[in-house]
């Protein structure tokens, strides 16, 4: 159940169309083809797009461009399917990312593991086969929200930030993952350690994933996660078309 | 070998700027660039360049710079105590410097941000399409001793030119506009943001500026859990502790606290640049006054160029006076005071 897309100003600096008001797959799903759509029209006075969890943003100069012009072209963009019902593009692709679970190198899996219910073998088992989808990236450059994980592991934020977490660490809170670009404080529980750099400015485009990208976490231990070579682009990753 | 500006000593916090990068939001970069980019205009129109071209951006203090070729500068942004060869230099002005002069830039005495630009621009290769370091992002990175910036001979430049800058550099009224979530916050929460008397927090940087003040927080209603949405320069997010916070030009592209209001872009300089400790109000606009306040900014920067003039030095500032040729009309090209 999805609430009746809406659209509000952004100061003077854009439009922003969403889709509900709080995470769901479905207008994840939505704001995903909706971006797409709004690119693909083309519009002269919209210079950039960008999607979040459940909106899309559209970037317009508000002081040269009346911000009713673009919202009926949107209102009319969005007349013209269920986006929620859109299918996820073509052209994603998988990425196979080895991730060391617990240990001193990611010292929260426990204590998530048990806000989830779950004894730490178990909670590893879950971590590691279920297949997450990128929802947005943001935060920081190429840094992706992932998910969603089943119900057991809808866990809180904590009240107190880790002062820092490495990059590549993977995250958990709120049936969602996050493997971070760049050292961080994050209220989020450092479950697995991986050697993932999403943001590689030695790759030609420097970000690894789009939303609608898929991800798998394979539990790899401590000594194969010491021997993983890195230097590739984007460090140590697989990857494969979805067909 | 091809033409380098040295930095001999780095002051804390010197970075290369231009502004910024456009078109990375959605994979999470925001634009950067000058925290003060009217100061890249400022620049530009003393050196009658793109205001694009790349400067360095020195926060708080300078350092000292010595160029492998003749060339002009300007100097823009926060005032800061700036001499070459220990004759001091007029802020906001553009001077002369000759090939292995020494220019020393000191501390800001008002404002946070000073700019220093070279004729042709700082020529750093690309980064994701622009040459301006994004700290928090890791793209480029702080300049320290013994960098050598590549710069380009330009024999048209000229130096001895002035601009009277916008005045910004001491905090004072900032205008802002409803944000897409303002309504999260009780009209009641609202009035007071624009009553309340704030100093700017010790807290700020390129990604943000905390603001303080003596009373409550202005905290939302519902508490803090919303759905993670776009951020744009100048929002004024509510974070835990109920303190703003004006969201600068390298924030993070989504946050899930909630944002009381926007800064209008014609005023985001004055954020950047009020020093620790200095007073700010806001003050809420409509946005069709808004528009209009934008569109003014917009000319006045455009039309910078116009109000450029001769920089007339003061006697009274001249150490060695009597050392000057008065009368012959010998007058060296490489003076920093001679308008042409």
């Amino acid at each position: 159940m999805t609430a009746k897309p809406h659209i509000r100003l952004v100061g003077l600096t854009g439009l922003l169309v969403s889709f509900g008001s709080e995470m769901s797959e479905p207008a994840n799903r939505a704001a995903l083809a909706f971006r797409a759509a709004v690119e693909d029209e083309d519009w002269p006075e919209v210079s950039e797009t960008m999607m979040s969890l459940v909106s899309v943003y559209v970037a317009v100069d508000l002081v040269t461009v009346p911000a009713e012009t673009i919202r009926t072209r949107l209102e009319d963009l969005l007349a013209r399917e269920d986006w929620t019902a859109a299918a996820l593009p073509e052209g994603r692709t998988l990425w196979h990312v080895p991730t060391v679970y617990g240990t001193d190198l990611a010292p929260q899996l426990e204590e998530a593991a048990e806000l989830a219910g779950l004894d730490p073998d178990a909670a590893i088992r879950t971590l590691s086969t279920t297949r997450v989808r990128v929802f947005t990236l943001g935060f920081a450059p190429g840094q992706p929200y992932l998910g969603l994980l089943g119900e057991a592991w809808d866990i809180p934020r904590q009240q107190g930030l880790t002062k820092q977490v490495p990059s590549g660490a993977l995250v958990a809170a709120i049936r969602q993952l996050i493997v971070f670009t760049a050292p961080t404080p994050t209220g989020w529980r450092h479950v697995g350690q991986t050697a993932f750099r999403t943001f590689d400015q030695k790759a030609d485009p420097p970000i690894a994933l789009s939303p609608g990208d898929e991800l798998v976490f394979p539990a790899i231990d401590r000594a194969a996660f010491d021997a993983l070579a890195t230097d590739a682009p984007f460090g140590a990753v697989d990857r494969e078309a979805i067909p | 070998m091809s033409a380098v500006l040295r930095i001999v000593a780095a002051g804390p916090a010197m970075s290369v700027q231009d502004l910024g990068r456009d078109g990375y939001l959605s994979v999470g970069l925001t634009r950067g660039g000058a925290a003060d980019p009217l100061a890249l205009y400022e620049g530009a129109a003393l050196l009658g360049q793109d205001p694009d071209l790349a400067a360095i951006e020195m926060m708080g203090a300078g350092g000292s710079f010595e160029a492998s070729i003749d060339t002009v500068i300007a100097l823009t942004g926060a005032p800061m105590r700036a001499t070459l060869d220990g004759r001091p230099l007029t802020w906001s002005a553009s001077h002369m410097l000759p090939a292995g002069g020494r220019l020393v830039i000191g501390g800001a005495q008002r404002g946070v941000y000073g700019y220093l630009h070279v004729a042709g621009g700082i020529d750093r290769p690309l980064e994701m399409a622009a040459r301006s370091a994004h700290l928090t992002a890791g793209i480029g990175g702080l300049l320290s001793q013994g960098d050598a910036l590549p710069i380009c001979p330009s024999p048209e430049a000229s130096g001895g030119r002035a601009l009277t800058p916008q005045s910004r550099f001491e905090g004072g009224v900032v205008r802002v506009i409803a944000s897409f979530q303002s309504g999260l916050f009780l009209p009641e929460t609202r009035a007071r943001l624009t009553r309340t008397a704030f100093r700017r927090d010790a807290r700020a940087n390129r990604q943000g500026v905390r603001l303080q003040s003596d009373g409550e927080g202005f905290h939302a209603e519902g508490g803090l859990s919303i759905v993670s949405e776009v951020i744009t320069t100048g929002d004024i997010q509510i974070a835990g502790d109920g303190a703003p916070y004006v969201l600068m030009c390298e924030s993070q592209t989504t946050g899930g606290y909630p944002r009381i209001a926007t800064v209008i872009h014609a005023d985001l300089p004055r954020v950047a640049q009020a020093p620790a400790g200095a007073p700010l109000r806001f003050e809420e606009v409509t946005r069709d006054a808004a528009i209009e306040i934008e569109r003014r900014a917009r000319a006045e920067r455009d039309a910078l160029r116009h109000r450029v003039f001769p920089l007339i030095r003061d006697p009274h500032d001249i150490p060695d006076l009597l050392g000057y040729q008065l009368v012959s009309g010998a007058i060296s090209a490489l003076d920093p005071h001679v308008p042409d």
